[in-house]
């Protein structure tokens, strides 16, 4: 079973992640069984869906956290995607969904991001990396977790800045 | 000056370290050069033509006499014993190697400098005026606002990943000396009628190859939502900035796609939701940043006093007394003056210092002006609090060491791109044409007649020179893989900025000495006797010029 870094410790993947479809989002058929479907597909059968608590929504890097909003915080899961990795939108997605659509289930990065930005995207709010490279040694990677311990700005797992700590 | 606590220290270290690592593992493979591209860049590091260029911040242009010390030993240990001062107040390395860089940072992370951010799709250094805090028009000091949003910015975890780098400028004085409409976000400061500081916004200036001068997006935003505010425009940005296409990636381009309003309609959306956050500051976040900007220990010195003296000391002395009208600026403290250093003497890259003239501006610093020193973004260096008395003294040290060139503001004081010699994206080289252009003006009295006259040269359209707003602006183009320069007349980065116009098809390099100097004749025939280069443009055109530079030899 692949495997990713969740909360600092590396479990196995118990999601699949279905693709964007090539047909209608309505009628694509979302399996069962734990599953992290496409945004469209979300918004186009959140109906039906909603009462299941095994699907997650993955959101793409030109698609917007404000389509999901308020349904934010009735997910599970929650992955943004790196389509590649200089594409720092997700970034902006992770923050809003923590910030203002209230999400506290897992948030996941998946897609072509690299190790590198582990530090920065928890900040975002992320906690699980699923990299889409398999050859990925996660041990090593998530050490990448660890690159600063102290931040001049607020984010998600911060939000006092430091001009504010400092004179606490 | 900004001074480090345990916080900076312990950041900037974790910084050092993790370069370290991510050089390590590029040179062990582990990490492509597709990945280590960016990690690079945003610690300073380009690929160049003929070796890695680094790029140090000095931030808003303030350095004290030990890092330029430091600043000079490294130049000496790791490179050939020069740097040089970029267009946007930094220092650059030219001929480091890669695997010493991590050693390099680590040396300036002791004396509180770093790259980091210096390059590559993030908020780059912030840049200001290079008189803040000694000029008699500031209005409200820029350099703790420049602090309060350079901590900011460092290390922003959202916003590391842009879809083009970003640079912000602020200025706080009545002339414009930091050129805020011509960057990504351009900060005025501005003081309300009840008092209250605050900040005009405008976005979406830029250069490069589409120049654009900035819209104001808010005329006055409260100084303690700055933070805030600056947040919600890189945010939008972040979401929406184009990245199909690197040359339509700027904030610039997508602030015109949407029009002006409606991105400012967005932010203020976006400030909305993010207003009165925690990033709010408060009085006393000022009262901390301004205690590193106090004024030193000025002298209670009597102002008629000192310009008795100088008039002495001019009245048989020519040189000293052009270079006093050049290079020394007026102090808002009665007896001081501010001091430009020129680093533009002909036959030297313009902006290049080697590691002896660091160290001796490090001790004119401290000898003279509180052990401080600035870097201007057109590429000289500034001793800002400079006693009246102490003029003479330090004219005669400055001329010594070779920066006493009383030509700051001319012709001979030109901003210049590194070009074809160094930059691998150049399409002609600029160095050599900086150098013509001198050597045909060497005349100091004829120059000095001439008056203030910017000339700014770029070796391609990234327009790190600066061409778009020179009042003769020179662009390097390639023609079937041969070097010619177009000329562009009318540009300004001041308070009436404005962007150069086309004179017309470009010349050979050989040509560009004469070109400028029919340019210049022209303006000689034709200004007032109260015109600058500039004012005479603006009245006549440009069909004087380029009649006369186009005519044909009968
Ligand atoms: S303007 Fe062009 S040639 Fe000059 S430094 Fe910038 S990128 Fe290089």
């Amino acid at each position: 079973m692949p495997k990713l870094v969740k909360d600092g410790a590396i479990i196995d993947d118990q999601w699949a992640l279905l693709a964007k479809p090539d047909t209608d989002a309505d009628t694509v058929e979302v399996p069962t069984g734990a599953v992290i479907i496409p945004l469209s597909v979300w918004l186009a059968q959140k109906q039906h869906l909603s009462e299941r608590t095994d699907v997650g929504v993955w959101i793409d890097s030109d698609e917007s956290a404000n389509d999901l909003a308020e349904d934010a915080k009735t997910l599970p899961l929650i992955a943004v995607n790196f389509p590649a990795f200089m594409d720092g939108r997700s970034f902006s997605n992770a923050r809003l969904l923590r910030e203002r659509f209230g999400f506290t289930g897992e948030l996941r990065a998946v897609g072509g991001f690299i190790r590198d930005q582990l530090c920065y995207l928890s900040r975002c709010g992320v906690n699980a990396f699923r990299f889409d490279d398999d050859s990925v040694n996660l041990e090593e990677a998530k050490k990448s977790l660890e690159d600063f311990t102290e931040f001049y700005q607020a984010g998600s797992d911060q939000p006092t800045p430091l001009f504010r700590r400092r004179t606490a | 000056m900004y001074i480090y606590d345990k916080y900076d220290h312990e950041i900037l270290s974790q910084r050092v370290a993790q370069f370290r690592d991510q050089t390590q593992r590029y040179l062990t493979g582990e990490l492509s050069e597709a990945e280590f591209l960016p990690l690079r860049l945003q610690n300073g590091l380009y690929v160049q033509r003929l070796a890695p260029m680094l790029r140090i911040n000095v931030p808003y242009g303030m350095l004290n006499s030990e890092q330029l010390r430091r600043l000079a030993r490294i130049a000496r240990d790791y490179d050939k014993g020069y740097c040089h001062v970029s267009t946007r107040q930094n220092i650059q390395y030219n001929w480091p190697n890669l695997e010493e860089v991590p050693d390099i940072l680590a040396e300036l992370a002791e004396v509180e400098m770093h790259g980091t951010q210096s390059s590559g799709n993030c908020i780059r250094n912030i840049t200001s005026d290079q008189f803040a805090g000694t000029a008699p028009d500031e209005l409200v000091d820029p350099r703790p606002y420049c602090e309060i949003i350079r901590q900011w910015s460092s290390f922003h975890p959202e916003f590391a990943f842009l879809p083009r780098k970003f640079k912000i400028a602020i200025s706080g004085s009545q002339m414009d000396r930091a050129a805020i409409q011509v960057h990504d976000i351009g900060l005025q400061l501005v003081t309300a009628d009840n008092g209250d500081i605050g900040f005009k916004i405008l976005v979406g200036g830029g250069l490069g190859r589409t120049p654009v001068i900035g819209s104001v997006i808010r005329e006055f935003l409260p100084r303690i939502e700055i933070l805030n505010y600056l947040e919600a425009i890189l945010r939008v940005y972040n979401l929406h900035g184009r990245r199909d296409n690197k040359y339509k990636a700027r904030i610039k381009i997508l602030v015109r796609a949407m029009g002006p309003e409606a991105f400012a309609e967005a932010v203020e959306k976006e400030w909305t939701q993010i207003k009165e956050s925690p990033s709010t500051l408060r009085e006393e976040d000022f009262d901390n940043a301004k205690a590193f900007f106090t004024e030193p220990a000025y002298e209670a010195l009597d102002e008629t006093q000192a310009a008795t003296l100088l008039d002495q000391q001019t009245a048989d002395n020519v040189a000293f007394s052009k270079w006093l009208q050049r290079n020394v600026r007026d102090h808002k403290k009665p007896g001081y003056a501010a001091v430009t250093l020129s680093l533009k003497p002909t036959g030297i890259a313009p902006g290049d210092v080697t590691d002896s003239q660091l160290e001796k501006v490090a001790d004119l610093a401290d000898q003279f002006s509180f052990g401080e020193a600035r870097t201007t973004h057109e590429q000289n260096m500034v001793l800002a609090d400079v006693k009246k008395s102490d003029l003479f003294a330090l004219w005669q040290a400055a001329r010594e060491a070779g920066f006493a060139t009383p030509n700051i503001g001319t012709l001979t004081d030109l901003i210049c791109c590194p070009g074809g010699d160094f930059c691998s994206l150049a399409n002609a080289k600029s160095i050599p044409i900086a150098e013509a252009i001198q050597r045909q003006f060497n005349d100091l009295d004829y120059v000095y007649d001439l008056g203030d006259l910017d000339l700014n040269i770029s070796g391609c359209m990234n327009a790190c020179g600066h061409h778009h707003v020179g009042h003769i602006g020179i662009l390097g183009v390639d023609k079937k893989g041969q070097e010619f320069y177009q000329v562009m007349l009318g540009g300004s980065a001041s308070n009436d900025a404005s962007l150069a116009k086309v004179l017309g098809p470009a010349f050979g390099a050989e040509d560009m000495p004469q070109v400028v100097q029919t340019i210049v004749n022209v303006f000689l025939e034709n200004r007032t006797q109260e015109e600058i280069f500039i004012d005479t443009y603006n009245r006549i055109g440009i069909a004087p010029f380029k009649e006369r530079v186009y005519a044909k030899a009968s």
